[in-house]
């Protein structure tokens, strides 16, 4: 149980990996970070109630997300949200959350 | 700008479109930027309402958006259950689409009547038309009344299904508050897929809250269609058994097949059943005006899409988003999928109207929460990505769960949730 579901993460990571290597997208870190919007705010700007993204360190986002990722950090739901995205994609996704504005 | 101002600049705003339309649909650009393309959005709601406001965000004002909407402002389906509870009230879940029309999309209030696929033109109610390069049909469900035998216009003034949130689940509220204790709350569950699998089932439990307060012998009764609860069984069976033992009661395999809103009764194929306040969901399908338009598939009531780009598999140049989907595998018909499913065409559209293919590799995300009271709520949340072999959505393997349990830590991010999805689709 432990063993597999980080071989899946393992195997997603390197398709994706290559994928996008081939196909660079100027977009795709905005179009990864858009579902976060959902909960956390357009462009990770909280209006209620949820943690704001916008403006923080890439590897803070990227930390976090591993350790929702891990079980290390408690959640009620990110553990979840955080299994969907691989190593490469948490990245760009961090990397534009940290380029908005946090107003 | 206070709410009653940007009320103001709605009106006026609505009525500038509507002017511009009579005298032709040549309405000047909204902003000065280059403009590479029109989209015509149909549906105002959780994909509609995205849509267009991520389309001027992302195309930096270069698309011209004209959204079709017949009701003046968005009132929110999930939450609108809380309105049967008690503790929340219609103008808690109600926002203008004033936030819109500042960020430069043209508001038309109208119903969309029919698309001429060929000529590529909306047209509306008042007789107008709207010329467009793409088109996002976002219109949700229409409800299949014919399938259930006796739900004709009469029986609909009493047996109300709320299941379009509005001055409806108001006076389905009333209608609890006038019934004398003891009396019955019967629900009827269609069969999946329908509009939000929660609501059924989250709608019992803010009955049962309310009864449980205000007349404590009263029941609720939830006729199931399906095998056992569509989304979320063992959380809302344990909230039914802790919170409510007694008060509702579930039958699953149960489909009501007729309805009598005189003796206030329902028919499946074995028993009639009484109830004192009737909430009969019928089976649903993608709205009328995607139908008309020849965008369902196959032999379902739904539109088959391409998934990198939101794209009618039956007609090139118009993009499906939301509850009309014929949805990939374990994706719900959700406010917050049509959300997603709205930020993937509009990836795309922008990247099609600049001559160049969608991103091949969206990923998109849903959570619904659910209160089973005032303040405890209950969650399931799953990851989609793309799968090219399989040319759909799939679940990530190990990115999809529900609730530990009920909690009022997520009643708090439930109303997070809604605060921030209302602001990311109207501004």
């Amino acid at each position: 149980m432990g063993g597999r579901p980080l071989l899946v993460l393992a195997l997603l990571s390197s398709a994706a990996a290559d994928a996008i290597a081939q196909h660079p997208d100027p977009n795709l870190g905005r179009n990864l970070a858009a579902p976060c919007a959902n909960c956390h705010g357009t462009n990770g700007v909280s209006r209620a109630g949820m943690p704001a993204l916008a403006g923080r360190q890439p590897s803070e986002i990227a930390r976090l997300m591993q350790e929702f990722r891990s079980g290390k950090r408690p959640a009620t739901v990110m553990h979840q949200i955080a299994r969907g995205y691989n190593d490469d994609q948490v990245d760009a996704i961090a990397a534009y959350l940290s380029t908005q504005k946090a107003d | 700008m206070s709410s009653l101002s940007r009320r103001g600049f709605l009106r006026s705003s609505g009525a500038i479109a509507a002017a511009s339309l009579l005298h032709g649909c040549a309405a000047p650009p909204a902003s000065s930027a280059k403009t590479i393309g029109r989209v015509v959005v149909i549906g105002g709601g959780y994909g509609g309402a995205t849509a267009a406001r991520y389309l001027r965000l992302w195309s930096g004002g270069a698309i011209e958006v004209v959204l079709v909407e017949r009701e003046a402002e968005f009132v929110s389906c999930p939450a609108s259950n809380l309105i049967i509870g008690g503790s929340r009230t219609l103008a808690d879940i109600t926002r203008t689409y004033a936030g819109l029309a500042d960020r430069g999309v043209r508001l038309v209030r109208d119903e969309a009547t029919r698309i001429d696929v060929e000529k590529k033109r909306v047209l509306l109610g008042r007789g107008d038309d709207l010329a467009y390069d793409r088109l996002i049909v976002s219109p949700a469900v229409d409800l299949m009344f014919g399938e259930i035998e006796g739900y004709d216009a009469d029986a609909r003034m009493t047996a109300l299904t709320a299941w379009k949130a509005g001055p409806e689940t108001v006076a389905l509220r009333r209608q609890l508050e006038a019934m004398p204790d003891g009396g019955v709350f019967l629900i009827a569950v269609p069969r999946a897929p329908f509009r939000c699998p929660p609501g059924p089932y989250e709608r019992a439990c803010q009955a049962a809250f309310y009864f449980k307060r205000a007349k404590p012998r009263s029941k609720v009764l939830v006729l199931d269609a399906n095998e056992d609860l569509v989304s979320k069984p063992a959380l809302f069976k344990a909230a039914w058994n802790e919170l409510y033992k007694g008060t509702i009661e579930y039958r699953n395999n149960t489909e009501v097949k007729a309805i009598d809103a005189r003796t206030r009764s329902v028919k499946t194929d074995f028993d009639t059943i009484k109830g004192d306040v009737l909430n009969v969901l019928p089976p649903m399908r993608a709205a009328d005006i995607a139908r008309n338009a020849g965008l369902t598939t196959g032999s379902t009531h739904w539109c088959g899409v391409d998934w990198l780009s939101m794209e009618s598999l039956a007609h090139k140049g118009i993009h499906v988003l939301g509850d009309a989907t014929l949805s990939a595998p374990a994706m719900p018909k959700s406010g917050h999928m049509a959300n997603n499913h709205a930020k993937v065409a509009v990836a795309a559209i922008i990247e099609l109207l600049n001559g160049r293919q969608p991103n091949p590799q969206p990923v998109i995300a849903n959570t619904c929460y659910s209160y089973v009271d005032d303040k405890e709520a209950i969650h399931v949340a799953s990851v989609h990505r793309y799968d090219p072999a399989q040319k759909t959505m799939v679940v990530v393997p190990g990115a999809s769960g529900v609730s530990a349990a009920r909690s009022e830590l997520e009643g708090t991010y439930a109303s997070g949730w809604a605060q921030n999805i209302w602001s990311d689709m109207l501004g």
